[in-house]
């Protein structure tokens, strides 16, 4: 069967997961957290159980709201809760525990995180370097070992769409379920750019393979037969991958969960993409290149 | 290649396994578990490598080190404010910051703390990481406090006095007394060489204030003992030799070069202080850490035999022996971080549980070539040397992506315009070395296995 006839619908397939997301993302942004956006953090649990179903949000915020203001209020588990707000000193930090405690008894603070304005300016440039200065060497290197620019854009621009489908969903994650987007998904965006060129290469590399045999072939069917003969490694390569992250999704600790699923997610578009994607987009490049000449 | 070699090759891939898995096993292991309602209940202990080896004293226990994100702790950026220091004596102003906080974190009784110096532009950094910190508070002042230097003169002491003194606690408060000489008087002290019999000796030098101020305190006090106090605590106790009038001191005295580059510093940090500003905190209790911890390995562990249960179940033999592969990678992995200290996070460990996905990635690559061979009529043998030979290729170019991922994520040589944040480098080091490590375990490893074992199980069902 030919696989590359269907090139829209990959792309049309492509589209049902991207716009949503970029809808979103262009209506309402991601949720930066307060590594990127400064201000202040808690994360506190009750200890006297009988009192924890009593907390109401719009309590703890007015009760709150002189010293600290609280933009949202989010359980964590059965008795525990982070407070996301301005930035507090510790001073304030302590006024703002025993505040807490008179209204609904004692509590643990599990965890306070305090940001300034600057470092989370200087996270973002930083973040948006370090995506630039990955997808300059891929494409260099790619172009290198291809000798053909085509094969190093048509990698990276199946790279920038596995990033933006992943960025739509946790923008649409963000507005939905208050996910935010925090250092951690930065460190998950850089990841699966590497599994998304990870497969690519090796489809290109069995496509070169297969140029040099059956020089008489056309792209296309070259691409064909080279789509056909990665799909097995591809998919079981990735099932191992998707295995291992969603059982950290499901049963992994709290704290590094929307970060293994970010890693999920990209693993899953980067698999896709590399064949149904980046191989394509090769295609339709030769396509309209040919047509000109 | 002939059979020998291969069995050689074995045999060290045997060794080493042993070795790491030395390495690897934790320092106690307590199961207790239920096995088909039998209940299992034992210890084992591993002992630490402790002896003297001509005379060195070599000592490893082999432990994981762990993040602050898991043992709990505190992480604070601090901002030095620079104003009133000259452009030329920033950095040694910094360095001294990062010496007094270090000492005095010592003196708290933190055990491994990291303190670091960092610039950004135009902006001086210390980034504090104090583990196991329970009053963050008590921490802040500790670390934001500005150093404080003093000159004070020993004082002669009645014998009332001295009997009380050395009963008291404020020993050091009686019997040394303020000059009104402090760092603000004291423009510089510098390390230098003795000409003549090259020691080290430190310079101190004074501002104008300064130099007569000191100039009347050594005239009246030659042979008494000037001592300089950093935090109201003594770091050197130089006695007077002669009346200094240019406000430029040399000290002199039996310290090694070390020493006194230390103390150069040091009284620094008093001559050069910054005042510091908090820029970021971050307090995180232990009790978060454990939870996560468990869970992950849990979760590793679950996700681990489903790997082995699927390359069984899909690949037959060869899957067996991958799955042995992929358990000699997760020991020489563990055996790594101990041997290297690498400091583990959470995201640390979801980079380690995600690259034990990935490592089965060559062996995939390798045995859906060899079935393409094979479909292509070639013999067993022959499919399997030509798998491992074209899939190499492969290997190594789908795995630069990651390496350079990995890289920018760790940020080795420092760059500024890239992260510096202990999590993102973690996450990073766990998945570089399982890019690295994957690569050996997924083509030579699997191929020594493959080539002893494949011969064996064909022949048997040759014959049955």
């Amino acid at each position: 069967m030919n696989l590359m006839k269907y090139k829209k619908i990959f792309f049309l397939i492509s589209a049902f997961f991207l716009i949503p997301g970029l809808i979103s993302l262009v209506f309402f942004g991601l949720r930066p957290s307060i590594d990127f956006k400064g201000g202040s953090l808690l994360e506190i649990k009750f200890i006297e159980e009988e009192k924890t179903q009593d907390y109401q949000e719009t309590i703890l915020k007015d009760d709150l709201e002189e010293i600290f203001s609280i933009d949202t209020v989010q359980e964590t588990g059965q008795d525990s809760l982070i407070l996301r707000g301005q930035e507090i000193t510790n001073e304030e930090k302590e006024i703002v525990l025993d505040l807490i405690r008179e209204k609904f008894g004692e509590l643990e603070l599990l965890r306070f995180e305090s940001v300034g304005p600057i470092l989370g300016q200087e996270l973002l440039k930083k973040t948006i370097t370090a995506i630039f200065l990955v997808a300059a060497v891929i494409v260099i290197y790619i172009w290198q070992q291809f000798h053909d620019l085509k094969y190093g854009v048509s990698a990276v621009l199946a790279m920038f769409h596995d990033s933006l489908i992943l960025l739509g969903i946790f923008s649409l994650l963000g507005h939905f379920k208050g996910v935010e987007v925090d250092v951690l998904f930065v460190t998950a965006i850089l990841t699966t750019l590497s599994f998304s060129i990870h497969d690519t290469v090796v489809v290109y590399n069995r496509i070169r393979e297969l140029k040099k045999k059956h020089r008489h072939l056309s792209l296309t069917e070259i691409a064909n037969a080279a789509v056909w003969k990665t799909l097995g490694r591809s998919i079981n390569d990735s099932i191992t991958i998707i295995i291992m992250l969603l059982s950290l999704v499901l049963l992994g600790g709290e704290s590094v969960r929307y970060f293994s699923l970010a890693l999920l997610i990209g693993a899953i578009t980067g698999t896709y993409s590399s064949s149904f994607i980046a191989v394509p987009i090769l295609l339709v490049w030769e396509e309209l290149a040919n047509r000109k000449s | 290649m002939n059979k020998k070699s291969n069995t050689k090759s074995l045999l060290w891939l045997l060794i080493l396994t042993v070795i790491a898995g030395y390495i690897a096993f934790p320092k106690r292991l307590t199961i207790d578990t239920n096995f088909f309602s039998k209940k299992i209940q034992f210890e084992i202990n591993k002992q630490a490598i402790d002896f003297y080896f001509w005379g060195k004293h070599i000592y490893k226990d082999f432990e994981l080190k762990k993040g602050l994100d898991i043992q709990g702790g505190m992480q604070v950026v601090l901002r030095a404010k620079m104003d009133e220091i000259a452009l030329e004596d920033r950095e040694t102003a910094l360095e001294s910051a990062r010496e007094i906080i270090s000492r005095r974190v010592d003196l708290y009784g933190i055990s491994e703390p990291t303190i670091q110096a960092a610039r950004l532009e135009d902006d001086y950094r210390l980034i504090v990481e104090l583990p196991g910190v329970e009053d963050p508070q008590q921490a802040l002042e500790l670390v934001g406090r500005t150093a404080e230097l003093e000159f004070r003169l020993e004082r002669e002491l009645s014998e009332e006095e001295l009997a009380e003194a050395t009963q008291s606690a404020n020993f050091l408060d009686l019997y040394f007394v303020s000059t009104g000489l402090t760092g603000q008087q004291l423009k510089k002290a510098q390390l230098q060489f003795d000409q003549q019999t090259a020691k080290p000796q430190i310079i101190l030098e004074f501002n104008d204030e300064g130099r007569d101020l000191f100039a009347e305190i050594t005239k009246n006090n030659i042979d008494k003992i000037l001592a300089i106090f950093i935090d109201a605590y003594p770091v050197v106790t130089p006695s007077i030799s002669s009346a200094i009038l240019d406000g430029r001191a040399v000290m002199t005295g039996d310290f090694t070069v070390e020493e006194a580059k230390n103390l150069a510093i040091q009284l620094n940090a008093g001559a050069l202080p910054v005042n510091i500003e908090v820029l970021e905190q971050k307090n995180i209790g232990a009790s978060l850490g454990d939870e996560s911890v468990q869970k992950s390995i849990n979760a590793g562990l679950i996700g681990l035999s489903l790997v082995i249960l699927f390359m069984i179940l899909y690949y037959g033999w060869v899957g067996v022996i991958s799955s042995i592969a992929l358990l000699i990678y997760a020991i020489l992995t563990i055996a790594l971080y101990k041997i290297i200290g690498v400091v583990l996070t959470l995201p640390g460990i979801a980079g380690l549980i995600l690259t034990i996905g990935m490592a089965v990635d060559a062996n995939i690559l390798i045995f859906e070539r060899m079935k393409e061979e094979q479909r292509a009529g070639r013999s067993y043998a022959e499919s399997i040397e030509l798998g491992f030979g074209r899939a190499w290729d492969t290997v190594k170019d789908a795995n630069l992506a990651s390496i350079v991922s990995a890289l920018v994520l760790i940020n080795p040589l420092n760059f500024s315009f890239l992260n510096t944040s202990g999590l993102i480098k973690g996450f990073g080091v766990t998945f570089l070395l399982g890019s690295l490590l994957s690569m050996f375990t997924g083509v030579t490893v699997t191929r020594i296995l493959v080539r002893q074992l494949v011969p064996i199980i064909k022949a048997k069902e040759f014959k049955s």
